[in-house]
């Protein structure tokens, strides 16, 4: 399926409105942009923090790719669930995640969502539905495919959705999961977050087909490309998917086109890409001054709304770095608690 | 253990297996079997046998030929509320999915602070003696054992197979379970209905004064055989069956030792960096090493991958001749 055509501006009282403005109203895509200056500072607070030495190990940041995250999420439920990867901060934080215990999880404090034991790679909000971030490439497919197994089989009526890479859809896990997913018609969404490169070999040169979306036609499920830098768009396609999944027809293949600014990690050179190809994705195709915009051109927010969004976001942010900093370290004499579930 | 005073019945340790599965599938709604040929086909060994007819395909579930992501599967419907039970066709293929058993079902709690738990079982038919060579014979289960957040048990008896199955079931942790080929058409005394065999806990299955040996799964069968033989020649041997490889039984093997004062343990994985190490090490650093009288040994599977013909299959894991001649003359000190 070719990348949808995107539909003519129209004003927020006409008819005909773009999906997302005839799905949504007011309030949700105020609260869907902030979602998105929520995801980015957190990021970019993450990393500042990182830079002072205040987290250790490594992260990824997916500073860019917020509309994917978002835009999804928007038509998921708190008890529909996500499987994420290892550049899942968003994903996090779009499901619904407090950044304060995400923050208190990086600075590795018992306030955190893995009380210390899992950090950036491994943040969950099993209350929210997030079954967590993964260390693993491909690892949460087959774990996500699980989760709709549990949901059809208990008829909960429960949509998971499966957050992976570019990088991941070369993994076995990949292929086998979809094919179990198709087979059994499983409520799943498989969103593949393509961001051009995996570390930093391009889809190019390390995938056969053009698109991983064509991927789908071998497990007979809907394949669909769009704009991952386009909150509409990446809406519009998770709408039909989650409500295919929900009609008990099986799962739909999402591959949302889009582009991480930052580095794989903290390790990364940028020496696979230009420097031309970076501005050109931070100037031309900014998720979130795209979807600003287009607020605007609906009278949806004005740009002193956009600056206060902007303005809370950051406070949250001041206060859950602080929040993060005064939590308790965990205490070593607990150090193998929680390998074994204890005795009640 | 037992719910109530029950028939005891001869059974095999394959139909101890499947009772043990129908009766937590009738007791628990959550309870489910995923696998390669387990329905119609009946299991490649026949462990699930019919239970399809009675359960049906939602709840006897073949897979595709898929262990990375069958398993996959299964730890995602356990994390969710379900109690998925994952056969392999032969324990071999766990290594065509180690990355959902090591990286996710075992570490997931862990790694996300307690917040859920991982109650999925996954079954291994193991070991060698069935003529199918290198890539269908092998005993992984030290693999398993070395990784924290699992349970690695290897029943050696009917009794244990369906008591410590249905313990494994209602642990809200991920249990592995070895099951040897060659003990699945072994009868024995199975008592009607449930009842559990607890995991972490070794039997001694037989008293004896001069030399303990620790053997595993079948090992165990053919320890005891070696030491009725034994006993003739006024060499008693205690049999410790270890039953479970994680979390090992310190307590049963270390009193033992240090009652008998030698020690000797029997397994058919290969021999080194397997589970006669750490055995012996655990002794070796405990008071039973005051106790030894004489060196520790080890007798387990050389080090090659398992043969087909059947003469170097054999001789490729211990016997009970083998036994007999190592535990004479480690009593005898004969070496």
């Amino acid at each position: 399926m070719a990348a949808r055509q995107k539909q003519a501006r129209q004003p927020a009282e006409g008819r005909n409105l773009p999906f997302l403005y005839a799905r949504f109203d007011a309030d949700a895509l105020r609260g869907a942009l902030r979602k998105m200056h929520l995801i980015r500072q957190f990021e970019e607070g993450a990393e500042d923090s990182y830079m002072r030495g205040l987290i250790h190990g490594t992260m990824h940041l997916s500073i860019g790719q917020e509309a994917s995250a978002v835009g999804i999420c928007l038509g998921l439920s708190d008890e529909d669930q996500i499987t994420s990867t290892h550049r899942g901060h968003g994903h996090s934080i779009a499901k619904g995640a407090d950044v304060s215990r995400m923050f208190a999880e990086f600075f590795g404090k018992t306030t955190g969502y893995c009380r210390g034991r899992g950090g950036s790679m491994h943040i969950a909000d099993v209350s929210k539905g997030n079954l967590g971030a993964n260390g693993i490439v491909g690892g949460g497919i087959p774990i996500a495919v699980g989760a709709a197994l549990t949901a059809k089989k208990l008829g909960t009526g429960k949509v998971v959705v499966c957050f992976f890479g570019d990088g991941a859809n070369n993994e076995g896990a990949f292929h086998e999961a979809l094919n179990m997913a198709s087979i059994w018609k499983l409520p799943v969404v498989f969103v593949c977050e393509n961001n051009g490169y995996g570390m930093s070999t391009s889809v190019a040169r390390a995938t056969a087909v053009a698109n991983i979306a064509d991927r789908a036609a071998a497990y007979a499920m809907p394949g669909v490309i769009v704009d991952g830098n386009s909150v509409g768009e990446v809406a519009e396609a998770a709408d039909a998917a989650i409500a295919r999944a929900r009609r008990g027809e099986g799962p739909t293949l999402i591959e949302c086109k889009t582009y991480r600014y930052r580095g794989h990690s903290k390790s990364d050179r940028n020496r696979y890409r230009t420097k031309e190809e970076i501005e050109e994705w931070m100037n031309e195709r900014d998720p979130i001054r795209r979807f600003e915009a287009e607020l605007v051109e609906f009278g949806i927010v004005d740009r002193a709304g956009i600056d206060a969004i902007r303005d809370s976001v950051r406070a949250e942010i001041a206060e859950a770095i602080a929040f993060a900093k005064e939590s308790p370290a965990p205490e070593i004499a607990n150090l193998e608690r929680y390998v074994y579930t204890e005795p009640a | 253990m037992m719910d109530a005073a029950t028939a005891v019945r001869e059974l095999s340790y394959a139909q101890a297996i499947q009772e043990a599965m129908a009766l937590a599938m009738e007791a628990d709604e959550r309870v489910f079997l995923m696998g390669e040929d387990i329905g119609v086909y009946g299991g490649a060994f026949q462990v699930t046998g019919d239970l399809v007819e009675r359960f049906g395909t939602d709840r006897v579930m073949d897979t595709p030929i898929s262990e990375l992501g069958g398993a996959g599967v299964a730890v995602g419907a356990a994390v969710t509320g379900l109690r998925p039970i994952f056969e392999f066709q032969f324990s071999d293929f766990a290594a065509l999915a180690m990355e959902q058993i090591v990286n996710q079902a075992a570490k997931m709690r862990y790694m996300l602070g307690g917040a859920v738990s991982v109650p999925v079982v996954m079954r291994f038919p193991a070991g060698s003696g069935t003529g199918a060579a290198a890539q269908h014979s092998q005993s992984l289960e030290a693999w398993l054992g070395h990784v924290p957040g699992l349970k690695v048990i290897q029943p050696a008896t009917p009794h244990d197979a369906k008591g410590m199955l249905l313990a494994a079931i209602e642990d809200p942790d991920p249990v592995m379970i070895f099951e040897h080929k060659l003990l699945y058409k072994m009868k024995g005394a199975v008592p009607e209905g449930r009842y559990t065999v607890p995991i972490g806990k070794a039997e001694v299955r037989r008293q004896g004064r001069d030399l303990t040996i620790v053997a595993t799964s079948i090992m165990v069968h053919k320890s005891l055989e070696a030491a009725q033989m034994l006993a003739a020649e006024g060499i008693d041997v205690e049999v410790i069956d270890l039953r479970t490889v994680r979390p090992m039984d310190r307590e049963t093997v270390i009193a033992s030792v240090c009652k008998t004062s030698r020690l000797m343990c029997v397994y058919e994985a290969v021999k080194t960096l397997g589970i006669g190490a750490e055995v012996s090490a655990m002794v070796a650093e405990s008071e039973a090493f005051d106790f030894l009288d004489a060196p520790i040994v080890r007798l387990g599977g050389a080090e090659t991958p398992i043969p087909y013909n059947p003469d170097l299959e054999k001789a490729t894991v211990p016997q009970v001749g083998d036994i007999v001649a190592a535990a004479r003359a480690l009593v005898t000190g004969a070496r």
